[in-house]
């Protein structure tokens, strides 16, 4: 290209960057960093289309354009706004805007069951996060929720409806990654709801992303279900050489039993590379995969709780000093019966129940 | 050197006097003490018969909760075990099945439960993060063993009596909180 694109001056939160022309509000928000990125619930930049569903990323222009100067009269969905030359944007630094997302957060939470106790997704759900940013935690809805009952959706996806907030993402998944879409949003109002027609399995190829495509409990990997909570896994990043699909995958270890597989996300929260679901249901096993190394985890999410990176282990000096290893006075497997290492609940098809328990043998391999 | 405190005392290293160095007046002083005591209270008890009263703070053994209906409360969240410092406390998760509603009062429950008492501190963490009232320090104290297995509590030493089935049993594990309870009521 000859000429030069013209690049187009915004600033928001009092931070003045260039970017193209055609960038939404939310990207060049997304290209500072930091807090001054509004949320986002529904957007997702690699599905065509996502946005402009939650209402989340909600910010305030205080001046249109440079040619323009006059503000926005409304909050805009800053995923949906494309930036203009001179444009100044408030996020956190607006009252209206903080206290519109609140009311946002609010509204979601109107019908999303307060289970993060029960959910799989606790520690990663991004309603949970966003909810305890505004200090959302409890509820004033009094009434009757909405209250679906759960649907496996093929061998490996459960479908909690109770739990969605209907972002659509997992709508535009099934039909930009896969050839046939067999799921959408039926009925409407607060009947709305994703179902698949007439009980039909997914069983595409790419259908196990929409699981972390969900920003809530919604859609769970069955075979991860109620399996052990997420803070208690180490993720580590791991690659194989899959025929589908990149193959470049977190796995989520308790000991030495891998007992999920799930994409690499960014620190938005979004995916890197789409993976198959050969990949993310079938291959539980480290020597299926080529371990990298642990996942970087944001020191302030949960789950890096209990993790130690990097750390330096003192050299144990006693077995030098007596000449043997010191004598185990109990090894605490012979009595407890958590975690039993002949056990493996990683290998259940689906939850544990309690016949797993009482017969004495989780799937002993 | 600067003293640290002002409390400091110079030794006194002056010889002693006649009537300090035969020590009778010293150890009558001595006796004087000893004889006050004798006319003082007693600070002991004589404990397996007396027992003194639990602080309302007071953090002992462990307690697993069960509702009005005598199901349990823990859902096996993970909670108490993240919060706990000295990594005490593991579970392990299951799914109700249909018809063990009257058993488990939501959807997950724990399958398994385990507390290690050598390695609890009894601080109290895991009854404050607990989202569910589920566990809870009783006013009891981890009993003595000889062996360091009769420590690893499971389930059925934590779980509390069943209040319909064994109500004596469970008043009398709610302690001093179920009094408090019933006189708010």
């Amino acid at each position: 290209m000859a000429e030069e694109k013209k690049l187009f001056k915004v600033t928001i939160d009092n931070i003045t960057i260039e970017v193209e022309p055609g960038t939404t509000i939310l990207n060049a928000a997304r290209m500072i960093g930091g807090d001054v990125a509004p949320p986002a619930m529904c957007y997702y930049s690699k599905l065509k289309g996502s946005g402009g569903k939650c209402r989340t990323c909600l910010v305030e222009v205080a001046q249109g354009s440079a040619a323009d100067p006059r503000p926005m009269p409304k909050l805009v969905a800053s995923c949906r706004t494309t930036v203009m030359d001179g444009m100044v944007v408030k996020n956190i630094t607006s009252e209206r805007v903080l206290d519109a997302r609140a009311g946002v957060v609010e509204f979601l939470l109107i019908n999303h069951p307060l289970d993060c106790p029960i959910c799989d997704q606790a520690g990663e759900c991004h309603l949970q996060d966003l909810s305890y940013e505004h200090g959302k935690a409890g509820t004033r809805y009094e009434f009757k929720r909405r209250t679906f009952e759960k649907h496996d959706l093929g061998p490996y996806i459960q479908l909690h409806m109770t739990r969605c907030i209907l972002c659509y993402r997992c709508v535009f998944v099934a039909d930009q990654l896969t050839e046939k879409r067999v799921h959408g949003v039926l009925d409407r109002g607060d009947h709305a709801q994703i179902a698949t027609y007439i009980e039909k399995a997914l069983d595409n190829d790419f259908i196990g992303n929409v699981i972390d495509v969900c920003p809530v409990g919604a859609l769970t990997d069955r075979t991860f279900r109620f399996k052990n909570r997420v803070w208690f896994l180490k993720p580590v990043d791991a690659h194989r050489d899959c025929p589908k699909c990149a193959g470049k995958v977190t796995l989520w270890y308790r000991g030495d039993e891998v007992f999920r597989v799930t994409a690499r996300k960014d620190y938005w929260g979004e995916v890197h590379d789409w993976i198959c679901n050969e990949c993310r249901f079938e291959k539980k096993k480290t020597s299926d995969w080529v371990i990298e190394g642990p996942t970087n985890v944001s020191r302030h999410s949960v789950i890096s709780a209990n993790h130690y990176v990097k750390k330096e282990q003192p050299k144990e000096l006693l077995p030098e000093i007596i000449g043997r290893n010191p004598k185990l006075l109990m090894d605490i497997h012979d009595v407890s019966e958590v975690n039993k290492p002949t056990i493996h609940l990683s290998a259940l098809p689906g939850p544990a129940h309690s016949d797993d328990f009482n017969n004495n043998g989780v799937s002993s391999k | 050197m600067q003293p640290l405190t002002n409390r400091a005392k110079p030794v006194d290293r002056r010889p002693m006097t006649l009537v300090e160095r035969i020590y009778l007046w010293n150890i009558f002083k001595g006796m004087m003490i000893t004889l006050k005591h004798l006319f003082k209270r007693k600070a002991t008890i004589s404990y397996p018969e007396q027992k003194r009263p639990f602080s309302p703070v007071f953090r002992g053994l462990h307690i697993l909760n069960r509702d009005e209906e005598g199901r349990e409360r823990c859902t096996a969240c993970g909670l108490c075990a993240l919060a706990c410092p000295a990594e005490a406390i593991t579970m392990e998760a299951a799914e109700r099945k249909k018809g063990e509603e009257h058993l488990y009062r939501e959807e997950k429950y724990a399958a398994r439960y385990e507390i290690n008492m050598l390695r609890c501190i009894f601080c109290g963490l895991c009854e404050e993060a607990c989202p569910k009232d589920a566990i809870y320090l009783s006013e009891t104290f981890a009993p003595a063993n000889y062996q360091r297995k009769g420590f690893i509590y499971g389930k059925k030493d934590l779980l509390i009596p069943h209040p319909k089935e064994d109500p004596e049993a469970y008043k009398k594990a709610l302690g001093n909180r179920y009094k408090q309870s019933q006189n708010a009521n």
